[in-house]
């Protein structure tokens, strides 16, 4: 079993994933995985494999294609004493478990006074990268950030992603939990097996001067080269991988732009709505007179995705569009 | 399909038990006029209101079949559900006039009631919406080992929506411990049942799943009870979740501002017949219960009603300081 073995020193974003559930499932018998080919397949991005084997088919559970199910009855699961982690294979099928998350989960401590709670966490990924095309690759984490009581994470490193997981599963409210398609078989540093991230802290994955970026998910990866590339310029970029989607933490965005005076927001989700108009207007709101230059997002343009990985490329920002854009920031 | 009979189908019955339903279905008859009055004095903390006025056998009949650790959820016509159920007179009455007493401290009114010392999960303004929730608890309950059944209150409209497909087949293929009850008033707001679905049966709906399902006279209390003992049964023995059919009649509007013209006024005549209220009532007077009896019944529940919205009146108003805070259970260290 994998959480017996001696940590590797490194290990990938899946695998990271992977022992996190593996973990909290050992830990607490109320935790239990349902979803659509999560048991003997393993999942559609392999995150699941070997939880069937290991706990068991009352606690990894096989469902139906019926997503508006999965995240309704993982609801009424946590309402009555589970803490169940679903998942829904894409975040373009979300769109049919809206009413699950937007009107129940995320209402029902506060409308009920109080008196149910719905710790629940639904795992999905998102985001460009196979050509999977206009209806298996959006980013749609700024919906969910308009809706409250919700709380949406999306992790950009192994160590992240299996801290906010474990996280997000002693959660007593609904989490979505973001994670990128591009991202599962990417390396970063094991944390080991007692490793949690809190919900709503942003973290400084490049301390800089002389700009600030905020991203997450795959972009934070993006933004870090473009980054590098800057270095060799003399540009000192600092770079905010936010984690945690909703709440915003703007405390750490707003400190960083106090210092650097410059500010860029990159993500892959289309530009009109998107995250980085909300984080731009509260810097905005917070830091009028205080920046040299006036803020910028960097977006993919208001398009269908096409299944088509050349096309998908043309139109994600990539880490020459970042550093041309800082660059264009830190001259202005 | 149900035909309306002309009396009430059991009759064996103990007197016990006959009085008992009598004195719930018309303590939510008195309760939901009350709420119509306070509507109308504007002592309502909400314009939302759906009473539940002629389908009082529903909620009386399952939830008098129910056990104390089983479960329900409920609908945004769901005041006779949480009485019946044990909820507490002031507590409704309270929510309603948004006060801190309220079974949701005055932010859920009408359509959001919940009390889950007694097993109630929460009643809901989504057609639908909670279905999953019930099978959900069901699945847990089931997973569990806790042999508790989840009793699903929706109506007729419900069974339009996807997610009424997608719940039963889920609890059909995981054999869950739930009854699915198909409070069917006739009509989804305008719509009636026969626009609603080609298959009106709910028993033959069922068939199509896999699983057990009856249509019952729903305005018949006795009835009602008998085919949810049945299927409470079948469920806590691991034998399945049932589609419960059971037809009633909304006697009033959809909600206050409908007046119902869509309806025919000989339909609405017919259904008057069969108030459930009546039945019980008719069907005690036959066991020999005297006019004392039922003034008695009368008075008990009028000064229960009176003394909740004393309770309520005397409960400071929903306070806005925690809407703030208690939009999560479990605070944001992050958040500095």
């Amino acid at each position: 079993m994998i959480s017996t073995l001696t940590p590797p020193r490194t290990v990938t974003y899946r695998e990271a994933l992977r022992e996190a559930l593996f973990e909290e499932m050992e830990a607490d018998d109320r935790v239990i995985v349902m979803g659509e080919d999560v048991g003997k397949y393993g999942g559609a991005y392999a995150v699941s494999k070997g939880l069937l084997e290991r706990f068991g088919d009352r606690r990894v559970i096989d469902t139906p294609m019926s997503e508006a199910l999965i995240v309704g009855a993982a609801l009424g699961a946590a309402v009555v004493g589970g803490r169940p982690v679903a998942e829904i294979m894409y975040m373009d099928f979300v769109t049919l478990t809206m009413d699950a998350l937007v009107n129940q989960a995320a209402k029902l401590h506060f409308m009920f006074g109080g008196q149910l709670s719905a710790p629940m966490v639904v795992r999905v990924q998102q985001g460009v990268g196979r050509g999977a095309g206009a209806q298996h690759s959006q980013s749609l984490e700024a919906w969910f950030a308009h809706v409250p009581g919700l709380k949406v994470v999306a992790p950009s490193t192994p160590a992240d992603a299996k801290g906010l997981l474990k996280s997000s599963i002693r959660d007593d409210d609904p989490v979505l939990f973001i994670e990128h398609k591009g991202l599962y078989a990417r390396k970063g540093t094991d944390p080991g097996r007692e490793h949690t991230v809190p919900i709503g802290v942003a973290d400084v994955k490049r301390p800089g001067v002389d700009v600030t970026v905020v991203a997450w998910s795959n972009m934070v990866h993006t933004a870090l080269d473009a980054a590098e590339l800057l270095a060799d310029d003399g540009i000192d970029v600092e770079v905010i991988d936010l984690r945690t989607i909703a709440p915003l933490d703007m405390q750490t965005v707003l400190a960083s732009c106090r210092r650097t005076g410059r500010l860029l927001v990159a993500h892959e989700a289309c530009q009109t709505g998107g995250l980085g108009a909300e984080i731009i207007a509260q810097a905005a709101e917070h830091l009028h007179g205080l920046l040299h230059a006036p803020p910028r997002r960097i977006a993919t343009p208001d398009v269908v995705l096409p299944a088509n990985t050349t096309l998908e490329r043309a139109l994600v920002p990539d880490t020459d569009a970042i550093a041309s854009a800082i660059r264009d920031l830190v001259r202005s | 399909m149900f035909a309306p009979n002309p009396t009430m189908a059991a009759t064996e019955t103990d007197t016990e038990t006959l009085s008992r339903l009598y004195r719930e279905l018309l303590r939510i008859r008195r309760a939901e006029e009350g709420i119509l009055e306070l509507l109308l004095k504007n002592k309502l903390s909400s314009t939302m209101c759906h009473v539940s006025i002629g389908q009082e056998a529903v909620a009386v009949g399952v939830c008098d079949a129910l056990e104390p650790d089983d479960y329900i959820t409920s609908t945004h016509r769901g005041h006779g559900h949480f009485l019946a159920r044990g909820g507490a007179m002031s507590a409704l009455m309270a929510e309603l006039m948004g006060r801190e007493a309220g079974a949701c401290r005055g932010r859920g009114s009408s359509m959001h009631l919940v009390d889950a010392s007694i097993g109630h999960l929460g009643s809901n303004a989504i057609v639908g919406g909670h279905i999953p929730i019930a099978t959900g608890a069901a699945l847990w309950t089931a997973l569990r080992g806790e042999h508790r059944v989840v009793a699903s209150f929706f109506g007729d409209g419900a069974t339009s929506e996807g997610i009424f497909h997608e719940s039963v087949n889920f609890a059909a293929v995981q054999r869950l411990p739930i009854v699915f009850v198909v409070e069917n008033n006739q009509w989804a707001m305008s719509l009636p049942w026969a626009k609603s679905t080609a298959q009106q049966s709910i028993e033959v709906k069922a068939e199509g799943y896999g699983i057990a399902g009856v249509d019952v006279d729903g305005q018949d209390v006795l009835a009602v009870r008998t085919a949810a003992r049945d299927a409470i049964g079948r469920a806590r023995r691991g034998e399945g979740p049932t589609l419960l059919g059971l037809s009633t009649y909304r006697f009033l509007g959809h909600s206050r501002a409908d007046p119902s013209s869509y309806r025919d006024k000989a339909e609405e005549e017919k259904w008057r017949l069969r108030d459930p209220v009546l039945l019980a009532h008719n069907l005690l007077m036959a066991h020999d219960f005297d006019e004392e009896w039922f003034e008695q019944v009368d008075r008990d529940i009028a000064a229960e009603i009176a003394a909740a919205i004393e309770i309520a009146e005397n409960s400071p108003p929903a306070s806005i300081g925690e809407v703030f805070s208690d939009i999560y259970a479990t605070p944001l260290e992050g958040i500095r």
